[in-house]
């Protein structure tokens, strides 16, 4: 076989990490993305990036960080791979450190680091509040040195119709479409790497950028990619309430000492602080949310009976605020009008992250040959609810060790693919496409797709309920079969964001039946997952991966263990300090 | 004041790059906390024109709605900026959207500004990395370059300034006209890292030819309309004084 190519879809920071590593090992990347690789959605993560380097002398350590890790996730996640990713953590600060990320700095030069939820130790390194688009434009220029050298062609504004499955199985390469020019074209690779990130746009409105709709994970699901753990979705406790999307605020305001509260008998009520003395307002996201939804929904106590609590930095040093973060006070004055400097922010929660995504093994292995994933779109790090900072971190650590394991996969690959069956699958796509440019009905794509959000959003979020999960997945049974009477507005073959949306959109649909059938399944509470029915955590039941196969009639579940061989599990209780804080 | 009821929104259209332009007038029921790009996206659920003439809905850039991705930069009211943080309540109505001038028109609101992240190329704007294996930590950097620099990385190539810039054209060829206030900030951020700076004489030399530093007219216009309040200017002005000291040692060294 000639040199083999690789290809690599998605430039945020997993595909990006992802391709330096394999162009680094001499070997040529395709690189695919929606959107030019420095606008993709990494670049709005803002808070920092986890590693347990203990430059503040607290006795922190790679095992702390993992434990907590472990523990945020409500022992969900498989141990190992967790384990290897923290001890990662230093040195792939350090390596961003030696790209240039302007990361703050103490006044003796060094890396500064600040508290995040879910840990009681300064561990985040941090660029402002902007820290992801800091990380993003660090790896893009790294890129695009490789690029300048030949090593990487970047097919920017292109979306990944399919993966190529050969007759043994085995992914050989992928189908796009030219988002341009509306054709669809097939590219060989000895390996495929998908990175392509999280499926916020299922929920309608969230945290996540318009280009997260999770379409090329429900591509590859449907072509027999299991996908892992998709009823685990973190809602972000602070975010800004918006017609188009909820903007987030970030952790870190709470982690340089914002303080959430309501009024009260005409006083402030700090009630995160009350109810959770050791953690305060850095309890983990799940924590944060439900307590705010228990003092809006049940106690009434929202701001002026509104569904919105205060986040107040007001009582912060302005100089600090500005150069710790700067960045995202900056989103709250322009989109709100208010300075948050001087009055505190309303917020409320919304949809942000998803732990579950495509089943990988410890090489970031999706379980179709040849067929890799990394970054939020697979579920390997953060279990039942992630930890602030650590995305970032996993998008880097993920990429890091696919890149090589892209690299052996090809050198163990002996035969060349079948004649034809590049040709066969960019036909195959063409023709759903032109289907779909002639779909002639009265639905609009984009109304199905806040219908969708709003059922998601309302019923598959925080607090969930068999009966309501029920009514959601025959909802999207219903949404699916509307989907064939869209009609299409747009029928010009040249940049035409209908036709991609509709296609989309199927996608989204696939996935929201997985989130929500493994939702409806899991009769148990367990981090972001919450049943008032089943309030607590049965690991006897449920200490146990789902893992969605697709067929026609909608996901078939199957669980497997979780690798809990490092740290037993124990109760998570974070209104008293943590037994493993001693222990460990 | 602007009409509570209605949102008006006149967009000059084009089919294609060689096609020509035409405007389209979209009405939208008013709600609170709009800006243009939600305004669009509400266009698109039903895109028919003021007349009531059925149309494609009009195409733009858009992804992280929170301006720091740099897609949505437009011409909003006449002035360049982020649609997503143009609020449909400070602006007067109708509100007229066009595309960027200085780049060649994809679609409607869409262009390509390819340009801009080739100038980064032939800058060699990035650290050259022995390799991503463990080296250990980077080198120490005071709190003010540090600051210096994280205001410099916050450019999030959207194109306002070369909007706004004299010297930039349409019609320049490929690679001769003047680089723009973009990617001259991001030469300096590069030359101010300890590492970059090992490599700053080719940065200031790529820099030193057509269509480089001295290219810049002073107009100053681009630091105005900067979103992120880079300071551009002051990048100019330092990486001119830095290739005229280079200019300067050149001649003695030859």
């Amino acid at each position: 076989m000639a040199r083999p190519r690789f290809i690599v879809v998605g430039g945020g920071l997993a595909g990006l990490m992802t391709t330096i590593r394999i162009a680094e090992a001499g070997f040529p990347v395709d690189l695919f993305s929606l959107v030019p690789v420095k606008r993709s959605h990494s670049v709005c993560a803002q808070g920092g990036i986890n590693a347990a380097v203990n430059w503040k002398g607290e006795g922190d350590s790679p095992w702390r960080h993992f434990d907590d890790t472990i523990y945020g996730g409500d022992f969900l996640a498989n141990q190992a791979p967790v384990k290897a990713m923290c001890e990662a953590g230093p040195a792939i600060i350090f390596l961003l450190d030696r790209m240039g990320v302007p990361f703050n700095r103490t006044p003796e030069g060094l890396l500064d680091f600040r508290r995040f939820g879910g840990t009681l130790f300064h561990r985040t390194a941090f660029a402002g509040a902007t820290t992801g688009q800091q990380l993003v434009y660090a790896l893009d220029e790294q890129v695009r040195r490789h690029e300048a050298a030949g090593l990487v062609r970047k097919f920017e504004k292109w979306e990944l119709c399919s993966a190529v499955i050969d007759e043994a199985g085995h992914c050989r390469g992928i189908t796009a479409l030219d988002l341009t020019r509306m054709e669809v074209h097939a590219f060989p690779a000895a390996a495929v790497m998908l990175a392509t990130g999280g499926p916020g746009m299922v929920f309608g409105k969230s945290t996540n950028s318009v280009v997260n709709t999770g379409s090329a994970a429900g591509a590859v699901y449907q072509q027999g990619a299991y996908y892992a753990n998709g009823e685990f979705i973190q809602v972000h406790p602070t975010a800004i309430p918006g017609p188009d999307k909820l903007r987030l605020i970030s952790e870190s305001i709470r982690g340089e000492g914002g303080r959430v509260w309501v009024p009260r008998d005409g006083r402030p009520w700090y009630f995160l602080e009350d109810w959770y003395p050791a953690y305060g307002n850095l309890v983990p996201r799940d924590i944060a949310t439900r307590a705010i939804f228990k003092v809006v929904f049940e106690m009434g106590l929202g701001i002026g009976g509104e569904p919105m609590v205060y986040l107040d930095v007001s009582h912060l040093d302005p100089v600090v605020l500005e150069r710790k973060v700067g960045g995202v006070l900056e989103i709250y004055e322009k989109f709100v009008g208010d300075d948050p400097r001087k009055v505190p922010m309303k917020i409320f929660p919304g949809m942000h992250y998803s732990m579950g995504g495509l089943w990988v093994d410890a090489g970031q292995k999706t379980n179709v040959p040849g067929l890799f994933a990394a970054g939020e779109v697979d579920y390997q790090f953060h279990g039942a609810n992630r930890l602030g900072a650590n995305s970032l971190l996993s998008c880097l650590y993920s990429g890091q060790i696919a890149g090589p394991a892209m690299v052996a996969h090809a050198t163990g690959q002996a035969t060349a693919p079948a004649d034809g069956i590049f040709e066969q699958e960019a036909r195959r796509q063409q023709r759903a496409y032109d289907r779909i440019i002639a779909m002639d009905g009265p639905e609009s794509a984009y109304l199905l797709a806040r219908e969708m959000g709003e059922w998601m959003t309302a019923n598959v979020t925080v607090i969930r309920d068999n009966r309501k999960l029920a009514d959601t997945e025959q909802k999207l049974v219903e949404l699916k079969d509307r989907w064939g009477r869209i009609g299409i507005a747009d029928r010009g073959r040249w940049l035409n964001h209908d036709v991609s949306f509709v296609k989309q959109l199927w996608n989204m649909l696939e996935l929201a039946r997985v989130i929500t059938v493994g939702a409806l399944r899991r009769d148990e509470s367990r981090g972001a997952h919450y049943k008032p029915e089943f309030p607590n955590r049965d690991d006897a039941r449920w200490l146990k991966t789902t893992k969605a196969r697709w067929t026609s009639d909608g996901p078939e579940l199957s669980y497997e263990p979780v690798d809990v061989s490092l740290i037993p599990p124990r109760p998570r209780k974070y209104d008293v300090t943590d037994a493993a804080e001693s222990h460990a | 004041m602007p009409d509570r009821r209605t949102i008006e929104i006149r967009v000059k259209r084009q089919d294609g790059p060689d096609r020509a332009p035409y405007w389209q007038s979209f009405a939208i029921a008013w709600r609170p906390q709009h800006n243009v790009l939600s305004a669009l996206m509400e266009i698109r659920t039903n895109p028919m024109t003021t007349d009531g003439e059925r149309v494609s809905a009009p195409a733009w850039d858009a992804s992280c709605l929170e301006e720091v991705c740099g897609s949505c930069a437009m011409v909003v009211n006449g002035r360049v900026r982020m649609g997503c943080t143009a609020l449909v309540d400070r602006l007067d109505q109708p509100i007229v959207l066009e595309p960027l001038t200085k780049f060649p028109v994809v679609r409607d609101l869409v262009v390509d500004r390819s340009r801009m992240f080739e100038a980064l190329k032939n800058l060699r704007a990035w650290i050259p990395l022995d390799g991503t294996y463990d080296l250990g930590p980077g080198p120490r950097l005071s709190p003010e370059v540090q600051q210096f620099r994280y205001a410099l990385d916050r450019c999030i190539t959207c194109g306002c300034c070369l909007e706004v810039c004299p010297q930039i054209h349409r019609d320049d060829p490929p690679g001769t006209g003047f680089v723009g206030a973009a990617a001259i900030a991001q030469a300096l951020l590069m030359n101010l890292h300890p590492t970059g700076q090992l490599n700053a004489d080719e940065r200031l030399d790529a820099l030193m030819g057509p269509g480089g530093v001295a290219s810049c007219g002073n107009a100053q216009n681009c630091v105005e309309a900067c979103p992120k309040d880079i300071p551009l200017t002051h990048a100019i002005g330092e990486i001119g004084r830095q290739t005229t000291i280079k200019w300067i040692k050149d001649i003695f060294v030859r």
